[in-house]
């Protein structure tokens, strides 16, 4: 047996490349999560929970305004942006929030990049009544304070991660560390397709909704497919969410769209897929930005939720099978891209997202007009008004 | 298979813990051969790493210094030749597996055979994914020296069996770091892997005094010191040996005899 052939794989990726301390931990979650996947009373407080408390089904809206104005495909954005909590987040936080409350765990920990996992974290912690700490690298506390607030609102601890770089790869550690130190009551959220095995799967299964529902909305509207999926990637859960339903359709080409912060051939990137290499960290084998050494690298982005060196197993074996294209749109061209969809749809849409939409501004032009895209739209954009006029040298006090 | 397992025939065994190039390489290479002169029976080296998910606040600390010295493995694997040049003392590394993975898992337990390494603990590596790495640490005679922890409960028999040098006791839940008590029911975890291995056991994560090695030497086949050595260095920097020298005796006279 060789290592590509074991428990979890996707391809080569993926794994279980955890402490021993979390092993006995992560073969119950395992059998928890594989019991309560099929289970009709789970699945129907889930979906429940997600058209009664989350806002679903979600929006397909149709861009008549930017698709005239590129000139191109038909452009529908999948609107996750309109979900309580303002972003796809909830989607999986429910659902992992409820196989937790089924193990019996009364505690729920999460890393966060944007604030917005954790923000989703809390809220879910909230209406369940368990206790929550989130756990957020310092230099993000800092640039999306609203959102360190709003989680204390919910009545969440956050904890701000002042080891390594202090951002997203630095919380993820913080949690994983903290869970090693107490695992008995405590369920970690992961908050994207990352992390050991089953955690990218439950995190595919639990955001698949996206596609399922944007599938069927086209279909009753168009009565056709897409020609073209577009979604932002930093780990990877709202772009596994948007493809789940559609990977299996093979005319939909699907492109996963990464922050290039200030471009793909800089040392301030972090287009993962495009730059980096094999390798095993954070508890799954896939692609990281890192040193020949296997030394992980610094990454930057404008955006605090796709910062991260790694990607999920999943997608570096989509993008290995070259079933998906992965992408990188830089933070000039994602703040552009901010703008232009404010002014031409009326929506601000977050930074994260507007990586996507700024590939749309490419990818449309290029394609007939009879042929569709659909851009899911992950979050809303609030919380970044304050660092996009800070980008644009406007001092606006919050 | 190495010569590890023969360290715990005659005593109980000190294993002591440095991270390669913590202030600098050429202190690394002094502290080592204090150590193994102080008495320590092995001595692990952390190869760092530039996110070590196992490691508390001190390692973690020592790993940013010997990043600012340089460290990478190739410098990780020139200091092992230094050492080799001083002292015979058994070593291991403790590092985390993308950095084997990177060099190549035959050309890191090739080099390890040939610098004399004996073994490698590695955190981010449980049980079940060991089948990449072990058909080239058993070839070139490298131990892969497995984690058992307070919570591997039904996993301890499989870990066990398949053990080869000794094996690495996790005595609490958490990161490393010195602790001043130990909660778990230690004499039990040991008794449930000697139930189905002759494999020596050694115990580590929050050991620091020589009461505690006293204490643990009953109940294993050794002790296992990091964070409380990486504290030393971190005070006396590059005149640390005579003190990590000292050290090193307290903790292997503490220990009772086999």
């Amino acid at each position: 047996m060789t290592e590509d052939n074991q428990t979890g794989r996707y391809g080569t990726y993926g794994g279980q490349f955890i402490p021993e301390t979390l092993m006995s931990e992560i073969e119950r979650i395992t059998a928890a999560y594989n019991h309560y996947k099929a289970d009709p009373e789970f699945l129907k407080e889930f979906h429940d929970l997600l058209n009664n408390y989350a806002n679903r089904p979600s929006l397909l809206y149709f861009a008549e305004q930017m698709t005239a104005d590129l000139g191109g495909a038909q452009i529908y954005f999948k609107r996750e942006d309109l979900n309580h909590t303002g972003a796809h987040k909830i989607n999986n936080v429910i659902g992992q929030a409820l196989l937790a409350k089924r193990m019996g765990k009364t505690r729920l920990i999460a890393e966060t990049g944007a604030g917005q996992h954790g923000v989703a974290t809390a809220t879910i912690a909230a209406l369940f009544n368990m206790d929550c700490e989130v756990f957020m690298g310092k230099e993000d506390t800092d640039r999306q304070r609203l959102n360190v607030y709003r989680m204390e609102l919910l009545g969440a601890k956050v904890h701000a991660v002042t080891t390594g770089t202090q951002v997203l790869k630095d919380a993820v550690t913080a949690t994983m560390q903290e869970w090693t130190r107490r695992v008995d009551d405590t369920f970690y959220v992961m908050g994207s397709a990352v992390g050991p095995y089953p955690f990218p799967q439950m995190v595919h299964d639990f955001q698949s909704v996206i596609s399922k529902e944007a599938k069927q909305q086209l279909l009753q509207e168009t009565g056709k497919l897409p020609d073209a999926v577009v979604a932002c990637v930093g780990g990877g859960s709202n772009a596994i969410g948007s493809f789940a339903d559609f990977i299996d359709d093979p005319s939909v080409k699907l492109y996963g769209v990464e922050a290039a912060g200030d471009g793909v051939d800089t040392d301030r990137t972090a287009a993962t897929i495009e730059r980096g290499s094999d390798g095993i960290f954070h508890g799954m084998k896939s692609i990281f930005l890192q040193d020949k050494h296997g030394q992980i690298d610094k990454v930057y982005s404008i955006s605090a939720g796709l910062d991260y060196p790694g990607i999920g197993p999943e997608h570096a074996a989509l993008a290995k099978s070259g079933r998906a294209e992965y992408v990188g749109i830089t933070d000039a061209e994602s703040v552009d891209a901010f703008e232009y969809i404010a002014k031409t749809e009326g929506i601000i849409a977050a930074v994260e997202s507007c990586h996507a939409v700024a590939y749309v501004e490419k990818l449309a032009p290029t394609m007939r007009k009879d042929q569709i895209i659909i851009c899911t739209i992950s979050g809303r954009g609030d919380k970044d008004v304050a660092s996009i006029a800070k980008y644009r040298g406007v001092d606006i006090n919050e | 298979m190495s010569n590890l397992k023969q360290v715990f025939t005659d005593e109980k065994a000190f294993i002591a813990f440095v991270v390669a190039g913590d202030p600098n390489f050429d202190a690394t290479v002094d502290h080592i051969v204090a150590l193994a002169e102080g008495g320590a029976d092995i001595v692990e080296i952390g190869l760092p790493f530039s996110d070590p998910v196992a490691d508390g606040p001190v390692i973690q600390e020592a790993d940013l210094r010997a990043f600012a010295a340089g460290a990478n493995t190739d410098k990780v694997f020139d200091l092992v030749a230094a050492v080799r040049q001083r002292t015979q003392v058994p070593l291991v590394f403790l590092t985390y597996l993308n950095l084997i993975f990177k060099y190549g898992y035959d050309a890191f337990c090739a080099k390890c055979a040939e610098l004399g390494v004996s073994g490698l603990v590695i955190p981010d590596m449980p049980y079940e994914e060991r089948a990449g790495l072990a058909p080239y640490a058993d070839q070139h005679g490298v131990d892969l020296v497995p984690l058992i922890t307070p919570t591997s409960g039904d996993r301890i028999a499989k870990i066990a069996k398949a053990a080869t040098g000794f094996i690495y006791v996790v005595s609490s839940l958490g990161i490393t770091g010195t602790r001043d008590e130990i909660q778990t029911d230690l004499g039990s975890l040991v008794s449930q892997i000697k139930a189905v291995t002759d494999i020596p056991t050694a115990i580590g994560f929050g050991v620091h005094t020589p009461d505690q090695a006293a204490a643990l030497g009953q109940v294993a086949d050794g002790v296992i010191v990091g964070s409380a050595i990486v504290k030393l260095i971190a005070e006396h920097g590059d005149q640390a040996a005579p003190y990590l020298k000292q050290y090193a005796h307290e903790m292997k006279a503490a220990l009772p005899a086999k």
